[in-house]
Order: structure tokens, then C-alpha cells, then sequence
């Protein structure tokens, strides 16, 4: 797929960043604190997936897998270990890098449309080991009861720290994500989504760069599946469920893919739409199906890239007259 | 022993008929569109609920159910083409990959609120109530109806296909739509029709369906999935390989689940993953139809 307008360049000073920042900070006294939390999780989630839809070109339909899959992981070390929590975090990052290697080393080699539906038909594995373990997973009632634990020495049950520890998590997520998307590394990448014939023929292994963007995509996704379960205290078998992966797509989609914050504004837009019309309306999925079409019909480029697209069009006017 | 191994391998044989006649909706429409139609698991609800609107208020029988519903979706589907998908052909496919998932989100939602989530009972139609026997065993009427019915629609749809000049046409302008244009024919006509008699389909199978299991509005997501993983193992782009691995994967799974119950819910995705793993390309599929 070809993204919206490219984002900030790393050698100019990064206003929406900061901005962005800003807007972190105050965003557990703007908002409940839990529905706050729940904002920076999602945007990692969708950070993490942008790397491999917005930088790489691969629409992976299985992203569920990673989140929700790690999201049970590191509760279930939570509640069966007494492994401090960040370990416990780490445990489902594993998980989602030895899984996404797997899933990796099937489909990779596949495009556009076979790798959507072979993550999506993959996925459904996980949902089915979910509801087969269920001495472990809690099956349809969830996990439930998962204890915050310490991060490095602090508690955690204020939810007011609990969500400033998550947004340093994410910040540095995030600001490594940024670093993949503008190293070398990250210029193949590119490459490869505008013309991957190009990239192969100029010497590079396509499949390897491919299969380490899906794995780093899906290390941050499970990153942000165990957070979820930590803040929350529980995870249930939606998380691990299609329509997830369909959520982060959208969120995606929705703040502009290819651009390295479009997601995280586009996972704040769907967060903060659901929880209003949670008590709206009875039907959420008639308004995000529709705010699906329609984003997908008129505004393809998403919020950011939208506006991207505006100002480097007012430049190159200004440009022209000067 | 052997009688219940028999019932398993008839179980599997219909489960396949709803994978063949929706894997081959999907690959017509794959062929001619390049989209995967992640709605067509809606389409095949939508057909089931109109049998069961239509008995319940106009008390339509389950025979003229059988042709009306399909005809209903099919009107749907063009609507759909035509206000919707044919908007994003000039664009990267997954477009409408994506599109077809809100129009799954909104048109399920959408029933769900009218029909509630429980989804009810289709009564089995008169003549076909009760048992057969078939010789070696005694197997359920409606159900041998199912597997004839599904096998006459899919090989008449491969006749169709294969061996008329409207079939020729469609194949001509899957292999190059330019072209077949410059001969006068309207293709984007060809198009919404193709699509909406891949909707009819699902439909079809969604009508012989809603005596199976309960007409509900989440039905279609039970077998949509499932769908995509016959489609990725037959390869896309071959009508006759869509049919036979839809029947094939149905007796092999239900065959898996008979020596080794624990499996029966993830063997389909086993088989596929080996599938991609031997021969990427799907078993009947060209290198082209992966791209």
C-alpha cells in the first residue's frame, strides 16, 4: 500500500512529537485515567503494526495474534510466577518474536492479499489455543484477577502512575520505532513497499528485511498486548479475536499509515469515538463499520497524512511564488 | 466403527459443500475483481435471513427460498459494487480488502440489533425430514440434499464457466480486461454481474445452511475464516481447484477430528500451513494468482 505523506524528517526540529508529548502528559487529568491508559496502549499496538503496513507495504490481518497473544503470556506469568513484572512483560515480547518468526517463515514470501489472509487464517490458531487451554486462559470469562506487581520499586496501583510508568514505556518504544523507520535499515524498508522488484534487484534479500519488519512489528505489538493485561488486570479472548486485528488496521488507517505518529492520533480518535458511543448507542459496530468505509472511500490518507499532504502543498505553492 | 467412520467422512462431504461454494464464489470474483471479498461470510448470513424472513412473514417455502434468496443477495452485492467497491479498482487491492471488512462490521452490527445475537431455528423442509439409507449406512435426508445440491451448483457454475462463450468472455477479460473491452464487450457490466452472482452463491449455501445451524447474525463469521484458509490451500484463480479442495479439506478435517477429537478446530489451519510450506502457490494455483 502506498502511504500518505512521508512524515517529518529527522534533521528538522519535530513540533508534532513534542506536541504529542505535551499532550501525554496531560492526558490522565484531561481524561479518566484507565480510558487514558488504554489510549497509550492501543497507540503502541498501532505503532508497532504501522511499521509493517505503513514502512513495509504488508497488510498483516492476524495482528491480534501478537497483542492478544502476549497479553495472555504475561498475565499468565503474572499470575502463576513471582517473576518481577517487567519480566513479565518481556516474556510475552518473546513470545510474540518466536511466534512472529514462525508465522514469518510461512508466509513472507507471500503478497498483497495471500499474506493478509494467511495471518488472518494463522491467527485463528491462537484464538483456538485460547479456548482449548482454558485451565490457563480462562477461556470465556478471561483471565482475570492479574496483579500489577512493581515497576522497578514503584507500586502501581494509582492508576495516575500507573499510566505515566506506560507512557515512558511507550515513549521509548516509540522513539525506537522512530529510529528503525529513519536508519538505513529502515530506508530498505521503504524501498522495498515503492517497488520491491527494485530493491531485489539492487542486492537485497527482500524476504530477510521483510521478516525482520514483521518480527519487530510484532515485538512492539506484544509489548503493548502485556501492558494491556497489567493496566488492566485482565485480558479476554477479544483481544485475541479478528476483529482486534481489524481495530489496529483502522486505527491505523484512520491517523495515516506511513507516517510515524498518524497511529497513535488515530488510536486516540477510535479509543476516545468507541467510549463515546459506548453510551451513545447500542451499535458500535454500525458507526465503526461505516467510519471504516468511509475512511477507506474519501480519506485515505488518514488525519497526519492528510495534513501532511496540505502543508507540503501550501509549500510547494509558496515555493513557487518566491 | 466403520458406520460412524462413514458419518464422519458424510459430515466432512458437507462441510466441504459450504467451503466449496463459498471458496468458488470468492475465486470468481477473485479472478475478474483481483479483491478477496472478506463480506462474502455477510452475504452467506444475509441468505440464510432472508429464508428465514421470508418463511416467518410472507411464508415462503424452503424451494422457492432456495432461488429467491440467492436473486435478494445478488441485488445487494451489485448495490455494493456499484456505490461502493468500484470506487477503489484503480487503487492497491487491499483497499477493498479493508472496505469489505467495514461493510462486515457494519451490515453484522446491523442484524445483530435487529435479530438479537442468538439467531434462530430454520425447520427442515417437509420431504426432507427424517433418515436414508444409504445402503452401507443411515444418514440424514437433508443433509445427502445438502452435498447433491452443492455439487450440481458448483459443477454447473464450472460448465458454465468453462464450456460457454459468456464463460469464455469472463475468462478472456480475468486474462486481459483491455482487450476484451477493445472487442466491444462492457466489461465493468461483466464485473458487477460477476460480482453479484458470487454473492448469489453465498447465498445459495446460506440458505442450505439455515436448517443445519441456527440462522444467526454472527454465522457468517464462523466459516468466513475457514474460507480463507481452503482458498490459500487450493490456490487462488482455479474455479475447479476451489470446488475439489473445499470437498477435499471438509473430509479431511472432519477425518482429523474422528481419530483425534482435540484437533478438529485447528487442523484446517495445520493443513494449510504444510500446504504453504510444500507448494506456496496453493495446490491448484498459478504463481500469478499469489501476487
Amino acid at each position: 500500500m502506498r502511504a500518505g505523506g512521508d512524515q517529518v524528517s529527522s534533521g528538522k526540529f519535530d513540533y508534532l512529537g513534542l506536541a504529542l508529548l505535551v499532550l501525554g502528559l496531560a492526558l490522565p487529568w484531561l481524561l479518566y485515567p484507565v480510558l487514558a491508559t488504554n489510549i497509550v496502549v492501543w497507540a503502541l499496538f498501532a505503532v508497532g503494526f504501522n511499521l509493517l503496513l505503513g514502512y513495509t507495504g504488508l497488510l498483516s490481518f492476524g495482528h491480534a495474534m501478537f497483542f492478544g497473544g502476549a497479553s495472555y503470556i504475561t498475565g499468565i506469568v503474572m499470575l502463576h510466577t513471582h517473576l518481577p513484572m517487567p519480566a513479565a512483560l518481556l516474556t510475552g515480547v518473546a513470545f510474540s518474536i518466536g511466534l512472529a518468526y514462525l508465522v514469518g517463515v510461512l508466509s513472507i514470501r507471500t503478497q498483497g492479499i495471500y499474506f493478509a489472509m494467511i495471518t488472518l487464517a494463522i491467527a485463528q490458531v491462537i484464538y483456538f489455543a485460547v479456548t482449548v487451554f482454558i485451565g490457563w486462559t480462562g477461556g470465556e470469562n478471561g483471565l482475570q484477577a492479574v496483579p500489577r506487581g512493581t515497576f522497578f520499586g514503584l507500586p502501581l496501583e494509582n492508576d495516575r502512575v500507573m499510566y505515566y510508568a506506560w507512557l515512558v514505556i511507550a515513549v521509548i518504544a516509540v522513539a525506537f520505532v522512530k529510529r528503525v523507520i529513519h536508519s538505513p535499515f529502515g530506508q530498505v524498508l521503504k524501498a522495498i513497499r515503492e517497488n520491491e522488484q527494485r530493491a531485489r534487484s539492487l542486492g537485497y534479500n527482500v524476504d530477510h528485511y521483510k521478516l525482520m519488519a514483521f518480527i519487530l512489528s510484532a515485538a512492539v505489538s506484544g509489548l503493548a498486548g502485556g501492558m494491556l493485561v497489567v493496566h488492566q488486570h485482565f485480558t479476554v479472548m477479544d483481544n485475541v479475536d479478528w476483529q482486534t486485528s481489524g481495530e489496529v488496521v483502522m486505527m491505523t488507517l484512520l491517523g495515516g499509515m506511513g507516517t510515524v505518529y498518524g497511529p497513535i492520533i488515530g488510536a486516540a480518535f477510535y479509543l476516545l469515538l468507541s467510549d463515546r458511543l459506548a453510551v451513545l448507542v447500542n451499535a458500535p459496530g454500525v458507526v465503526i463499520g461505516l467510519i471504516f468505509i468511509l475512511t477507506v472511500l474519501l480519506f485515505r490518507r488518514g488525519i497526519v497524512g492528510e495534513i501532511m499532504g496540505r502543508l507540503d502543498a501550501r509549500r510547494a505553492r509558496g515555493g513557487q511564488e518566491a | 466403527m466403520l458406520e460412524s467412520l462413514g458419518g464422519q467422512i458424510f459430515n466432512g462431504l458437507v462441510s466441504g459443500a459450504f467451503y466449496a461454494m463459498l471458496s468458488l464464489g470468492l475465486a470468481i470474483i477473485f479472478g475478474l475483481l483481483r479483491i478477496v471479498n472478506f463480506a462474502h461470510g455477510t452475504m452467506y448470513m444475509l441468505g440464510a435471513f432472508v429464508a428465514y424472513v421470508g418463511a416467518q412473514s410472507l411464508g415462503l417455502n424452503f424451494w422457492v427460498a432456495l432461488i429467491a434468496s440467492p436473486i435478494v443477495v445478488a441485488i445487494v452485492g451489485i448495490i455494493l459494487e456499484r456505490l461502493l467497491l468500484c470506487r477503489l479498482y484503480k487503487l492497491d487491492v487491499l483497499y477493498n480488502l479493508l472496505l469489505t471488512f467495514g461493510i462486515t462490521l457494519f451490515i453484522e452490527d446491523a442484524m445483530r440489533l435487529k435479530f438479537g445475537m442468538q439467531g434462530s431455528p430454520y425447520v427442515i423442509p417437509g420431504k426432507l425430514e427424517g433418515v436414508v439409507n444409504l445402503g452401507f449406512m443411515i444418514y440424514p435426508t437433508y443433509r445427502v440434499f445438502v452435498i447433491v445440491a452443492s455439487l450440481i451448483v458448483c459443477i454447473a457454475t464450472w460448465l458454465l464457466i468453462e464450456k460457454t462463450s459468456l464463460g469464455a468472455t469472463l475468462r478472456a477479460a480475468t486474462e486481459n480486461p483491455g482487450l476484451v473491452r477493445a472487442f466491444g464487450i462492457n466489461v465493468p457490466a461483466l464485473i458487477t454481474g460477476v460480482f453479484g452472482f458470487g454473492c448469489a452463491l453465498a447465498a445459495f449455501a446460506g440458505v442450505l445452511a439455515a436448517p443445519v445451524n441456527n440462522v444467526a447474525p454472527l454465522m457468517g463469521d464462523d466459516i468466513i475464516i475457514p474460507t480463507f484458509a481452503v482458498v490459500v490451500i487450493g490456490g487462488m484463480g482455479s474455479i475447479l481447484g476451489s470446488i475439489v479442495t473445499g470437498f477435499v479439506v471438509g473430509v479431511v478435517v472432519a477425518l482429523g477430528a474422528f481419530f483425534y477429537p482435540p484437533i478438529s478446530g485447528t487442523l484446517i489451519y495445520i493443513l494449510m500451513a504444510f500446504v504453504l510450506l510444500v507448494k506456496p502457490t496453493g495446490l491448484f494455483g498459478s504463481v500469478e494468482g499469489s501476487r
